[in-house]
């Protein structure tokens, strides 16, 4: 059977595309469980991490230090955390915050031109065109299950899962994860017994970009390029996992990444044998629609989200 | 009315009004000629987008519904009249025909899209209809296959002028181009959508739209229907982008999926929310104001650079973009009413 043989190959794309989501979701899916906004400038920002992991990473290249490759990619990747986390912070200071008790649609707006602010400074920047991410390692190929992998894929896949165990422990166990959870549930009630809102909204700022910046490097280096127009695409993608797992829930922005991926990668690879070639891969971008659109007529809470009240 | 409003008129306003009409009615001969052609064509578009605006305003600014994919219905309109006059299906149907059509076209999508988001409001409202500008988008630009409608990435071109207008004319012994008669065409289809526009507002449906922007479930209460009303808001928005479409259409000669981007969507948002939501005289400013200065911007931009510095380092067309999100933040932070709001206070705008 001819469909089997790519079935492994397209279940592990899935699965990547899927953690990258993932990670970007939770960006979303925490402010929005806070804060009640959606941040359109979450996908920008994971794009202004993915161009200053390789801006580092070519001004690395022409200083040869004769460092290890990893220690390369190690210091790209925590430049572009902070500087997306700092990103983050200011742009929650001086854009979000005078506007908390403002209507819904000035905030919204406000994201919006956030976000064209920051796609447009990064092509002030960097320039139209495609980055190259510089290849690090002799990526080899080696086979599994059918599915031929490249090294760096597979750590895309063990790093998510490191550092979302760490992120559930860190929500779980700790005492801010405590207070995350208190202000989700009720604001007010949260801020009477004694949590520094302001605070906590700047620390989740913080875990939310630096994730989305982490996702960024990531899709970067899968694809081997960043364009200041990436991170459009790759936001409501992910805005589009957190709706499908139910927007708010950690658990299920993670779930539905996942799901999402699968269903993008399956769908592009099979459309067209499906539809006798009517259909192409040129439509893999609809998947993600398809499913917002359904989960939101069918069950706009979400896989995973309590059914209550739209928050007005 | 009419009447009515000559009699109610002073000698001095009077006079003022006649002035603006003389204006408006001598602006792009005198636009032609201090600074050439170009700008009666800058002109031209500044009035198909202050139709767009027009339109985006009803689902916006009356409705509060937030429309980012509104830029689709534009979209629909310009490729019915392309589809409809130009060599692409041998169709050449004369404009009185395709503009209804257009509209009506448009004004089905319009509800057809808007049936499933009825029961959102705000941002999930926001993310969805932006996936669907892009949508329409994507298809514009995949139906080239199995059968070729749309013509691709490519576009269609050749298309028929509006109202075959398109050779010069000669009158009086001037030659008269034809960007002059579409400043005029476009000119009187604004009046006309103005006018539809005020009578909406004051009517039965326009304070329905009001009712759902300030509170949707007091509406409710209060006996509006409000999945026909906010359905009949999507698909007059719509009608109005769909009509503004065919004439660009007809006006441009050549349309392309690539015209059609969320950027735009996001630039006809800016013009409503920075000149005043709701406001039909702020929102037309807002129009000009956002498709003149950019050409105001470019024409400075880039002279000024190579002066100062002998190359161009910040491209125009960037730095356009960059300060219309700027503009958008910082309206909203210190002016979130707009330029020009709607003086009534009985009607808290946003």
């Amino acid at each position: 059977m001819e469909w089997m043989d790519i079935l492994a190959q397209q279940i592990f794309n899935g699965v990547i595309l899927g953690s990258v989501y993932a990670l970007v979701a939770l960006g979303y899916t925490m402010v929005y469980g806070i804060l009640g906004l959606i941040n359109f400038a979450h996908g920008d920002i994971t794009m202004i991490g993915a161009m200053v992991a390789i801006a580092v990473l070519n001004a690395l290249f022409t200083t040869t230090f004769g460092l290890h490759p990893l220690m390369f990619s190690g210091i790209a990747l925590v430049a572009a955390i902070c500087v997306c986390m700092l990103l983050g912070v200011g742009i929650e200071r001086l854009a979000y915050r005078p506007l908390r008790k403002s209507p819904k649609l000035a905030v919204l707006i406000t994201a919006i031109g956030v976000s064209m602010v920051l796609q447009n400074a990064a092509v002030l920047i960097w320039g139209r065109g495609y980055q190259r991410f510089p290849s690090l390692f002799s990526d080899n190929y080696f086979s599994f299950a059918g599915a031929s992998l490249t090294g760096t894929k597979v750590a895309v896949v063990l790093v998510t899962a490191v550092v979302l165990l760490a992120l559930w422990l860190l929500i779980k166990h700790s005492r801010l994860g405590r207070s995350m959870r208190a202000t989700t549930q009720d604001p007010q009630m949260a801020q009477l017994m004694g949590v520094n809102i302001n605070r906590l909204i700047s620390t989740t700022f913080v875990i939310g970009s630096g994730l989305g910046a982490l996702a960024g490097v990531m899709v970067a280096a899968i694809y081997g390029q960043a364009d200041p127009y990436m991170g459009f695409i790759l936001g409501w993608k992910a805005f589009s996992a957190a709706v499908l797992g139910g927007i708010g829930n950690l658990t299920g922005a993670v779930i539905g990444g996942l799901l999402l991926g699968l269903i993008e990668s399956l769908g592009s690879a099979y459309l067209g044998t499906l539809t006798h070639g009517v259909l192409g891969s040129n439509y893999q971008d609809i998947f993600a629609f398809l499913v917002l659109i359904l989960v939101l007529v069918c069950k706009p809470s979400g896989l995973l989200g309590k059914n209550t009240v739209a928050r007005p | 009315m009419f009447t009515k409003l000559l009699i109610n008129m002073r000698p001095k306003k009077y006079a003022t009004y006649a002035l603006c009409v003389i204006a408006i009615v001598f602006l792009p001969l005198l636009m032609g000629a201090t600074a050439g052609n170009g700008w009666v064509r800058i002109l031209d578009f500044a009035l198909l987008y202050a139709m767009l605006a027009l339109g985006l305003n009803i689902v916006v600014g009356y409705t509060g519904l937030l429309d980012l994919g509104y830029i689709a219905f534009y979209a629909i309109g310009a490729y019915v009249y392309a589809l409809l006059a130009s060599p692409h299906f041998g169709l050449h149907w004369p404009s009185f025909v395709v503009l209804p059509i257009c509209v009506l076209v448009a004004a089905g999508f319009g509800m057809l899209l808007g049936a499933p988001t009825l029961r959102l409001r705000g941002d999930y409202l926001a993310i969805v209809t932006l996936g669907f500008g892009e949508i329409v988008r994507l298809f514009l630009n995949n139906l080239d296959r199995p059968f070729n409608l749309t013509n691709g990435p490519q576009g269609i071109n050749l298309i028929d002028p509006l109202f075959a207008l398109s050779e010069p004319l000669s009158l009086f012994g001037l030659r008269i181009t034809s960007v002059y008669f579409y400043y005029y065409l476009f000119l009187v289809a604004m009046i006309a959508i103005i006018f539809i526009n005020l009578r909406l507002q004051n009517s039965r449906v326009g304070r329905a739209w009001m009712a759902i922007r300030e509170d949707e479930m007091a509406a409710k209460a209060c006996g509006i229907n409000t999945r026909n009303i906010k359905l009949l808001a999507f698909a007059m928005g719509a009608a109005f982008g769909g009509f503004a479409g065919g004439l660009f259409a007809g006006f441009q000669g050549f349309v392309s999926p690539e015209s059609f981007g969320i950027q735009e969507s996001i630039l006809v948002l800016c013009m409503v929310v920075l000149g005043g939501m709701g406001n039909i005289a702020g929102v037309i400013f807002g129009a000009f104001l956002l498709t003149i200065a950019p050409e105001v911007l470019r024409a400075i931009a880039s002279p000024m650079q190579e002066h100062l510095l002998g190359r161009t380092i910040i491209d125009p067309e960037n730095l356009r973009v960059l300060l219309f999100g700027s503009a958008l933040v910082l309206t909203m932070l210190f002016r979130p009413q707009g330029l020009w709001p709607k003086q009534d206070n009985k009607e808290p705008s946003l």
